[in-house]
């Protein structure tokens, strides 16, 4: 029970000065997964059949890994830009809010870099 | 977490029948919400049956009819009773509208009657409003200006800048928009809602208004505008015809000219 007043709760802590960038971030990283993940499913399509030596030699050309890492990155951003958003949406307890959204980060950074090392090593033939 | 059912208190209850007058023949049931809150009891559903020969043709005419006929506890806001003051507004089919310009012959079969969905009670179809009003009220819904007012008559305003504010002015402060949203159901202690981001578009993009700065730095959060995802139930439902996930982009642009 609150004896706050209506407008003081309406008030609350104020502005955080903050969303548009969130916002931002989530137009961008949208725009720009539209022509990577093109690329990226006609890229697939065209491998379809190939061995695993064709896709390794296709991974190690430099356009494609790079590509391939953008992707992923970009992926793995957005992706946890939109689980934050689902997550302060539905979960009301403050600590479990804490909680999955330091996961998600720390999961979407954890997923982005593993994946990405591989590309690499496999691009430069490790 | 999100609650999708109801608390045991609030489950709505099947309640009385009052049955259609001997001889009617056009007769149409209307199943509205009851709470009271002094009896301790549950919400529950009574069904009246009304002879519509005998019955003015919008939703609004026909709990008026209950109320002075057959049940005068049946408790409901109303006023202009022509879409004007937004004191009628309530959950009717399934859609949030105003009762005085819900035409009866548009419902199939029978008519149930809520009030806004996901606001406290106060009574039957009254709904506690408080907090959106405060919310309004956060706004500051009213001409903010550094500039002194011209002595010898009004702010001037261009028929261009006048035009920017259509599709605005006309809300009538319903809410039927504020409480249909599911953004606004589940965090609207923090999320200001369509109806209040509506009018502070409103004076955002009011040429006479000069806090405009100040407006959009009091909304760029992400609880009071950004828990707006375009889901759009708000536009659906407004009985006006209004646009508030416009204007709610267009304060999302607003912010972005600015920080872009």
């Amino acid at each position: 029970m609150t004896l706050r007043s209506p407008i003081g709760r309406a008030r609350g802590l104020g502005s955080a000065k903050s969303g548009m960038g969130h916002h931002w971030s989530t137009i961008v990283t949208a725009v720009g997964l539209v022509p990577l993940s093109l690329w990226f499913v006609a890229s697939i399509a065209g491998l379809a059949g190939a061995d695993h030596a064709a896709f390794t030699a296709w991974i190690a050309k430099a356009p494609n890994s790079a590509l391939l890492i953008l992707t992923v990155a970009l992926t793995c951003y957005h992706a946890s830009l939109g689980l934050a958003m689902v997550i302060e949406d539905y979960v009301s307890c403050k600590a479990k809010k804490f909680a999955a959204l330091l996961a998600t980060k720390l999961i979407a950074a954890l997923l982005a870099i593993s994946m990405s090392v591989s590309i690499l090593k496999v691009a430069i033939g490790g | 977490m999100v609650e999708f059912a109801l608390p045991a208190n609030s489950r709505v209850q099947s309640g009385k029948t009052h049955k259609a007058p001997a001889g009617a023949k056009n007769v149409k049931a209307f199943k509205i919400y009851r709470y009271d809150p002094d009896s301790g009891s549950n919400p529950r559903l009574d069904t009246f049956e009304i002879d519509l020969d005998h019955c003015g043709p919008m939703v609004l005419d026909a709990l008026l009819k209950i109320k002075n006929e057959i049940d005068s506890t049946l408790t409901f806001r109303r006023s202009c009773r022509e879409g004007i003051c937004g004191s009628c507004a309530m959950n009717i089919d399934g859609t949030n509208t105003l009762a005085c310009l819900k035409p009866i012959e548009d419902i199939k079969g029978e008519a149930k009657i809520y009030p806004l969905p996901h606001m406290p009670v106060v009574k039957d179809l009254i709904p506690d409003l408080t907090v959106p009003y405060a919310q309004l009220a956060s706004i500051k819904p009213w001409m903010q200006t550094q500039t002194p007012p011209p002595p010898d008559g009004e702010r001037l305003q261009s028929p261009e800048e006048r035009e920017q504010l259509d599709g605005m002015w006309e809300c009538i402060l319903c809410f039927c928009c504020q409480t249909s949203c599911p953004s606004y159901w589940w965090n609207g202690d923090r999320y200001l809602g369509p109806a209040v981001l509506l009018q502070a578009a409103r004076w955002i993009h009011d040429s006479r208004d000069e806090m405009t700065g100040e407006r959009l730095d009091a909304l760029e959060d992400p609880f009071k505008l950004y828990r707006c995802h375009t889901i759009m139930n708000c536009t659906k439902t407004c009985p006006k015809g209004l646009n508030p996930a416009k204007a709610i982009g267009s304060i999302k642009t607003k912010l972005l000219q600015r920080g872009v």
